[in-house]
């Protein structure tokens, strides 16, 4: 019998029941709350006459929402009142249910894929689920995570569990070294533009290989953030020394000889060698240049040094009148090189990329140079307090600053523009967020996914630039 | 939940594939602490002109005449035809919540996001995965022949045209009783709530570190 796979070894590990008609009960972990989808879920629960199934599962903060400046004003400073109403439920259903909440003073605040790994919320092994699909990003712990709708939400908070259908297996293994410059972000947008963004539904993909296992923690929460661009529901990275050291002394996990049984059998967390994939895919990491996303899904991405497609080329119709409308869109002619992208703003942060690790990457290249003047805006949006403090201690903030970059308090921010952070129309913005929908940033806005250092090179430039010419 | 067993309705065309759920209903629309009242936005940014504000009303906003909900022969239609990869992008519940809230109860494509696809068994909207030659053959059928109707069986796992032609689907047994018989699937897995509490016992044993507490 071939071995087990990361994926098969957390589901066993979580199975409650198996039913018959091929649907499973699994046991959740931890749920992660906002406030956008879990509003229904609470009103459920109050209709139903039901109360939460385990309160300490349970670790809340607004995020989508919250403005990113004034943040002293604490509620009082979000403008928009609809978008107030949606944290102050948050805020009174955490309250009613007892359920532990990072409120908008809390220099815990931050966003939800950000928090949970900060505070050891997020430990390995465990299912994790939250009403964002970008829940995946837990899975660089080896943990089983994945973003679920509201009804769900409130079916975990009842019962602690969910009905699911077990995935497929899929490895995406990256062979050798990054080169300089090249970081996780653009392993992942490449990944996405080779297996496309329905190349991983139904399945839960793992990533592996030498320049996964070689990437820290925020370059494998980078990567598992943008599994589901690719369609898979889950991304995971197998257990490793990297990965315990990070867990290690933060507030939620354990101590003593509890953390010692913990490591035990956080050690076993990874693909057996005998372990079968239905589906395996292979790059070459050395081959990886900084990506740049020029069309309106995360798989129309070029290499920096690449130029825009031309529709004329492709063969498959439906492509090729996805390419000319993404073009139209875009505001790009077919052939223009990505360098000569002219940018209106250029927006740093979200669950994808504003950890310090992405930070410490943008301030090297931004240190000691100017933003172009022919941007609009230019943005740093920490994920969380602490990072912010973090980043703040070690002078990040001042060298954003001194370079032209507004420096922001934590938040989702532009990277889904539901606080006051957007793009207008027709501005094209070197964001390192993960989603390029038309509108996404703003109405009419024109988004190009790219890592932190390019989008820090972009700020420089005005236009796209190569980073790595920055960095010799 | 409402149940589905058959439904007969009219159906509208989408022909364009990897359609997201921010374009389904855009994010401005999400701050409501509502699960009803998103059909005027259903599609807000490819049916309307201008720019969409939540607590607007959507009847005075200037139609786009090019988007395919906009045109009378699809008026009333309950069944969407759609691309591959329908629903993907965000897990936002709202994106079902405003198709159903529009009045479709059927949703045929040849392949959808995981958590879109999971999310419309929650609410009683059928998505149906069908043989992408199937659906080039009911998209050249839909619009070149006005008021075409399908009609849905679940029981049966059936899609019949108008001229009598009958397309069997995939539907996997749990969400399919769910759905024939409306069920609250959190009653459901509460009827095993013995066998939740005795993998929980046991879970406190073999892994204390999963349950414990933020300092």
């Amino acid at each position: 019998m071939a071995g087990k796979t990361l994926y098969d070894k957390l589901w066993d590990d979580h199975l409650v029941k198996q039913r018959d008609d091929g649907s499973a009960l699994i046991y959740i972990d931890r749920q992660l709350l906002h406030e956008v989808t879990s509003p229904q879920a609470f009103e459920g629960l109050r209709l139903a006459n039901r109360k939460p199934w385990r309160i300490d599962a349970n670790l809340a903060t607004p995020d989508h929402n919250v403005p990113t400046t004034d943040r002293a004003k604490g509620i009082e400073g979000i403008v928009d009142p609809v978008s107030r109403i949606q944290v102050e439920t948050l805020g009174k259903n955490c309250d009613e249910f007892g359920i532990l909440e990072f409120k908008i003073m809390d220099q815990r605040q931050g966003i939800v894929h950000v928090i949970g790994p900060e505070q050891g919320a997020t430990l390995p092994g465990m299912t994790i689920v939250c009403g964002d699909s970008h829940t995946s990003t837990h899975g660089a712990f080896g943990c089983l995570a994945h973003g679920i709708g509201t009804s769900e939400v409130e079916h975990v908070l009842a019962t602690q569990c969910l009905v699911q259908q077990k995935m497929k297996n899929m490895l995406v293994k990256v062979n050798g070294q990054l080169g300089k410059g090249v970081t996780g972000k653009d392993v992942v947008l490449a990944i996405i533009g080779k297996i496309g963004t329905a190349g991983g539904t139904g399945h839960a993909i793992e990533f592996g290989g030498e320049a996964i296992q070689s990437l820290s923690m925020e370059g494998r929460m980078t990567i598992c953030n943008m599994a589901i661009e690719a369609g898979a529901r889950v991304g995971m990275v197998a257990v490793d020394g990297t990965t315990i050291d990070y867990v290690k002394g933060r507030p939620f996990s354990p101590t003593g000889e509890t953390w010692d049984a913990a490591v035990k059998y956080w050690r076993t967390l990874h693909s057996d060698l005998d372990a079968e994939f239905d589906k395996i895919v292979e790059l070459d990491g050395a081959e990886i240049m900084p990506q740049v996303s020029w069309g309106t899904s995360p798989e129309m991405v070029a290499d920096v040094t690449g130029n825009v497609p031309d529709p004329a080329k492709e063969e498959d119709p439906i492509k090729r009148e996805g390419i000319e409308r993404a073009l139209k869109y875009m505001g790009l002619q077919a052939n223009q090189a990505i360098t000569d992208i002219m940018l209106d703003r250029v927006f740093i942060g979200s669950c994808t990329n504003s950890r310090i690790e992405d930070l410490r990457e943008a301030a090297s290249v931004v240190k000691g140079r100017k933003v172009a003047n022919s941007l609009k805006q230019a943005m740093v949006v920490p994920g969380s307090g602490l990072v912010k403090a973090q980043a703040e201690a070690e002078g990040l903030d001042q060298v954003f600053i001194d370079a032209g970059l507004e420096w922001r308090d934590p938040g989702c921010s532009m990277c889904l523009a539901m606080n006051a952070d957007k793009l207008g129309q027709g501005e094209h913005c070197a964001s390192t967020s993960n989603r390029n929908f038309e509108g996404r940033q703003g109405f009419g806005g024109r988004t190009h996914l790219v890592s932190p250092a390019m989008a820090a090179a972009a700020a420089i430039a005005g236009h796209f630039v190569d980073v790595r010419e920055l960095l010799n | 939940m409402r149940a589905f067993t058959q439904h007969q309705g009219i159906v509208a065309p989408m022909d364009r594939s990897n359609v997201d759920t921010d374009m389904i209903i855009p994010k401005q629309f999400l701050k409501s602490i509502k699960r009803t009242g998103f059909g005027p936005n259903l599609f807000d940014e490819l049916r309307y002109l201008d720019e969409g504000k939540p607590d607007q009303d959507s009847s005075q906003r200037p139609l786009n005449p090019d988007f395919v909900l906009n045109q009378p022969r699809y008026k009333g239609a309950s069944v969407l035809l759609a691309r591959s990869n329908f629903g993907c992008g965000s897990s936002r519940e709202h994106a079902p919540w405003a198709l159903d809230d529009y009045g479709f109860r059927v949703v045929i494509a040849p392949s959808f996001a995981d958590i879109f696809y999971n999310n419309c068994f929650k609410n009683g909207l059928l998505p149906i995965v069908l043989d992408e030659k199937i659906v080039d053959q009911l998209f050249q059928e839909a619009e070149s022949s006005e008021g075409y109707k399908l009609t849905v069986d679940l029981e049966a796992k059936t899609v019949v045209t108008p001229s009598g032609e009958s397309f069997g689907f995939d539907v996997d047994d749990f969400r399919r009783h769910c759905l024939l018989h409306g069920l609250d699937d959190i009653g459901v897995t509460l009827e095993d709530a013995e066998l939740i509490k005795s993998y929980e016992d046991q879970r406190r044993q073999t892994a204390p570190w999963l349950f414990g507490a933020g300092q």
